[in-house]
């Protein structure tokens, strides 16, 4: 299986509202509501950590579930951001000189 | 398309006085529309009476270039940015307006319609600049406070205002102007009318709350969450651009609202009562 690494669209405009992400395409204007778990994903979504860590290192400790399904989930949920342009993914590091969005 | 021609100011009062040029005053930002011929211009000045100001120094200005008649467009209007300047265009017209000296131009025939699509892409593109946004909601001043209500089209906006009592100084039964000036937000009233075709009045006021209107069998009020409030405050915002930077300020604008104006839900029946809920 290659590595999978995720990073934050500049595309995209965040931020943190009733404690949760709240992020809009710059694409299609899609709003998105992140959940904890996502939440997650998108903040270590630096293009340098592959997705299959983050799952491992901060998912797979903080909610308890098997590893496998926490990946799967992952997976699914990257892409979707991906096909609205908030996420890009790689199968090797993303490496950009301008910072990606981040939520204030 | 002709590039906008140059006007001292000067040159701008002159074609006033000529009566080809008018400067129509909307959420206190003047835009000088050089119509070029008199009976566009006095159409424009019957459209927006209340809203004429010869006096005010205008922020923006278009030339006009009258096209032959076509029908309005019932399509969506396309609204691009390259570089430093916006272009918008719809079946019906087609417009550019440069960020850098503010001025523009446009190609209509001389119907309000268009011309009337063409002022709300200039406004919600001057507002975003400065935190402001145009929103589909009704809006009115009552005890000195501004109450939006908004919803989409058959929300009960036009209802709203028609059971408005007689203090009630009615902004707009459609599209509300919304500017953050000296840290706090004001509504403004809009002569753009929706099914009560009657202009709003040229007046503004600190913005109480804003409603998000649900029609039901009793008349109260639900708290909302920021959240919540957000997500329909986006959904209600007239946006006409898919552009980073305009994404990211009318984002942040409406963060931005929600976190400093009360924000609620109105459930209401067709009932006058409702504004006792309103003050």
């Amino acid at each position: 299986m290659s590595e999978r690494y995720i990073a934050r669209s500049r595309a995209v405009a965040a931020r943190v509202l009733d404690g949760e992400v709240m992020i809009m395409s710059a694409t299609d204007s899609t709003l998105f509501s992140l959940s904890d778990v996502a939440t997650i994903i998108w903040q270590e979504a630096d293009g340098r950590t592959p997705l299959s860590s983050i799952v491992k290192n901060r998912i797979c400790p903080e909610f308890d579930v098997a590893q496998d399904d926490a990946y799967r989930d992952a997976e699914a949920f990257t892409e979707r951001l991906a096909s609205h342009g908030i996420l890009r993914i790689s199968d090797r590091p993303i490496l950009d000189d301008e910072p990606p969005a981040s939520a204030s | 398309m002709r590039a906008p021609r140059a006007h001292s100011g000067r040159a701008a009062a002159v074609a006033e006085s000529a009566g080809v040029a008018v400067t129509v005053e909307i959420g206190g930002i003047p835009i000088l529309l050089n119509a070029g011929d008199p009976e566009f211009c006095a159409l424009i000045e019957r459209r927006y009476a209340g809203f004429v100001n010869p006096a005010a120094k205008p922020r923006l200005e278009f030339d006009f270039e009258l096209a032959p008649a076509a029908e309005p467009s019932d399509e969506d209007a396309r609204v691009v940015r390259k570089g430093p300047i916006w272009f918008f265009h719809r079946g019906d017209f087609q417009a550019q307006w440069d960020t850098r000296s503010r001025r523009g131009c446009v190609r209509q025939s001389p119907n309000p319609y268009s011309l009337d699509s063409v002022l709300r892409i200039a406004h919600s593109l001057a507002l975003a600049d400065e935190g402001g946004f145009l929103l589909h909601a009704a809006s009115a001043i009552r005890n000195g406070r501004a109450f939006l209500f908004s919803g989409i089209s058959g929300a009960g906006k036009t209802t709203m205002t028609r059971l408005a009592p007689p203090d009630a100084k009615l902004l707009t039964d459609e599209i509300s102007y919304v500017r953050l000036c000296d840290g706090g937000y004001r509504a403004y009233g809009t002569p753009f009318a929706g099914e009560l075709a009657r202009a709003g009045e040229n007046l503004s006021a600190p913005i109480d709350t804003l409603y998000f209107l649900v029609q039901g069998s009793e008349n109260r009020i639900e708290p909302t969450t920021s959240k919540e409030a957000a997500q329909k405050l986006l959904r209600n915002i007239l946006f006409f651009a898919h552009d980073r930077d305009l994404v990211r300020q009318i984002f942040d604008a409406a963060v931005q609202f929600v976190s400093s104006v009360q924000v609620a839900t109105l459930v209401f029946k067709r009932d006058p009562q409702v504004w006792e809920l309103v003050r």
